[in-house]
């Protein structure tokens, strides 16, 4: 039962004038800017707007600041933003196998045609800190080498070429479903699962990913190729009638190549499960891409034996701000709620002494 | 609004190059650009969403990712020519601009001045910036070889 309280209004403002002070913090120290943000904490960037289902670059650097750095309510700020926004339409699907490249690799084969380039990445750096940033003079320079016009066609294609892949679903015209329109329900077919993958909460998916390879529902994965880079997209006015491109997004996009499946009349054959996020989300597409492929336990006609298997479990937990939301909730005024349970509580005590006393009596 | 049939695609390309352009950029050079018609606003700036469709294991079944927001913008020229802009992210100036320098580019006796001196600077500082991105992505090209391990 929900029961309103009232009071507390000059606590409040008082409060949120704190925040907005404490946010600031010491104001010898020169403020962040907007543009500082966006530029050089862009992974956070990448995490809000993919999880705020929001591509909007300087929008999320914004919700950042707001938010002290604290992303997941970041990524509520973000959410809330984009209610308040028109639907101008859907948009021509994306056509990431003609992204401009900004790294791509494969742990399935060495030798790609377009080649590996390992771009702005953590891997093989030693994790040691960097004394060099408590600096703030640093205008360091990347290398460069004559870029190549090679094409780069996705990896999986080249099993798929040979029939050793199994070849995701065309079904080309069916309208996908829209999580912003329409709420979840189960079961949910594999465009809503990726739709609500896409949106949820890194962690989460990344322990899920995690459980999977321990045991939990093994898939036995290959990264078969992650890239990231810029995509156009592209959309069609209805008053134009013709489609334009309206600028460029990064993605990140994990193809993960799982074991074999087969039947009577199939022979055996990988499978594949997918990932893809706003920005640069590695982590987040491969855990995607995991996830993915455990929830086509069913499907692929395998055990269910797991929690990453369970689209009911994972779906309905996978959203940050419906999860902190209801968590959260739980610090708000309780107090008729929890009055009644006192009441209730001291309801039982006293019942609970009256049969001790009738039963020591009766023995006595 | 009039409906406008399907143009050339030389009208999509310069609506990709304004809708691509550093706005710090386009508006310089529409600034310097002498002798501009007067526009009328038909639809002032609007920022609003389009939701990005990917594809199931990237080449399969569409599904909704994600939303982006996206600001369009109509304008009319004094000689009756409508331009229209479609680009990302929330700048109307920028849309506003984009749509005016639209129109400019549908009207003859402007068409190939508005190309030199805005469409092609534009062009070519985009290409430039793909190309920069480009050479240092490639000084990042791995040649993974493998090692034989045990006896042959």
């Amino acid at each position: 039962m929900f029961v309103a309280v009232k009071g507390g209004e000059k606590a409040i403002n008082n409060a949120h004038k704190l925040l907005a002070e404490t946010r600031r913090g010491d104001t010898s120290i020169p403020e962040i800017s907007i543009e500082q943000i966006e530029q050089q904490l862009s992974l956070s960037v990448d995490r809000v707007m993919s999880e705020g289902a929001l591509y909007d670059r300087l929008l999320a650097a914004t919700a950042i600041k707001q938010a002290r750095g604290d992303l997941i309510e970041a990524i509520f700020l973000v959410r809330a933003s984009r209610t308040t926004l028109t639907s101008f339409g859907y948009s021509q699907p994306l056509n990431t196998s003609e992204m401009q490249i900004l790294r791509r690799i494969s742990a399935t084969y060495k030798d790609l045609p377009g080649g590996q380039v390992l771009g702005p990445t953590f891997d093989y750096t030693h994790r040691l800190i960097d004394k060099n940033l408590e600096q703030t003079n640093n205008f360091p320079t990347a290398i460069k080498a004559p870029a190549s016009n090679e094409a780069t066609p996705h990896v999986l294609g080249l099993l798929s070429d040979e029939g050793l892949m199994e070849q995701p679903p065309t079904d080309t015209d069916a309208e996908p479903n829209d999580l912003t329109r329409e709420p979840l329900s189960f079961p949910a077919d594999r465009d809503t699962r990726l739709q609500s993958l896409a949106r949820g909460d890194e962690g989460f998916l990344l322990a899920l990913a995690y459980s999977t390879q321990r045991g939990y529902a093994r898939t036995h994965p290959f990264a078969g190729e992650i890239r990231f880079g810029k995509v156009a997209v592209e959309f069609t006015p209805e008053e134009l009638g013709f489609s334009l491109e309206l600028g460029e997004i990064q993605i990140t996009e994990c193809e993960m190549v799982n074991q074999f499946t087969g039947s009577k009349n199939t022979p055996p054959q990988f499978t594949r499960g997918y990932g893809i996020t706003f920005g640069q989300g590695e982590r987040k597409a491969m855990s995607m891409a995991l996830v993915d492929r455990a929830l086509r336990a069913e499907e692929l006609s395998e055990d269910l034996v797991a929690p990453a298997q369970d689209e009911e479990f994972v779906l309905s937990h996978c959203d940050n701000v419906q999860a902190t939301g209801f968590v959260e909730h739980l610090k708000l005024p309780h107090y008729v709620d929890f009055q009644a349970e006192l009441e209730l509580v001291r309801k039982m005590r006293a019942e609970q002494n009256v049969n001790q006393n009738q039963t020591r009596e009766a023995a006595e | 609004m009039t409906h406008i049939k399907p143009e050339k695609t030389n009208r999509q390309n310069w609506m990709v190059v304004l809708a691509k352009a550093n706005w710090a950029d386009l508006a310089l050079l529409w600034d310097d650009f002498g002798n501009k018609p007067n526009y009328k606003i038909l639809r002032p700036a609007e920022t609003g969403l389009i939701m990005l469709r990917a594809r199931t294991g990237a080449v399969g079944a569409p599904f909704n990712m994600g939303e982006t927001t996206v600001t369009r913008s109509s304008v009319v020229s004094d000689s009756q020519i409508q331009g229209h802009a479609y680009i990302l992210g929330r700048n109307g100036l920028h849309a506003e601009v984009a749509a005016e320098v639209d129109a400019a580019l549908q009207d003859n006796n402007l068409h190939q001045v508005v190309m030199a001196r805005i469409i092609n600077p534009l062009k070519t500082a985009a290409s430039n910036k793909k190309h920069q991105a480009q050479q240092k992505t490639a000084a990042t090209k791995v040649d993974f070889f493998t090692l034989v391990r045990g006896e042959d």
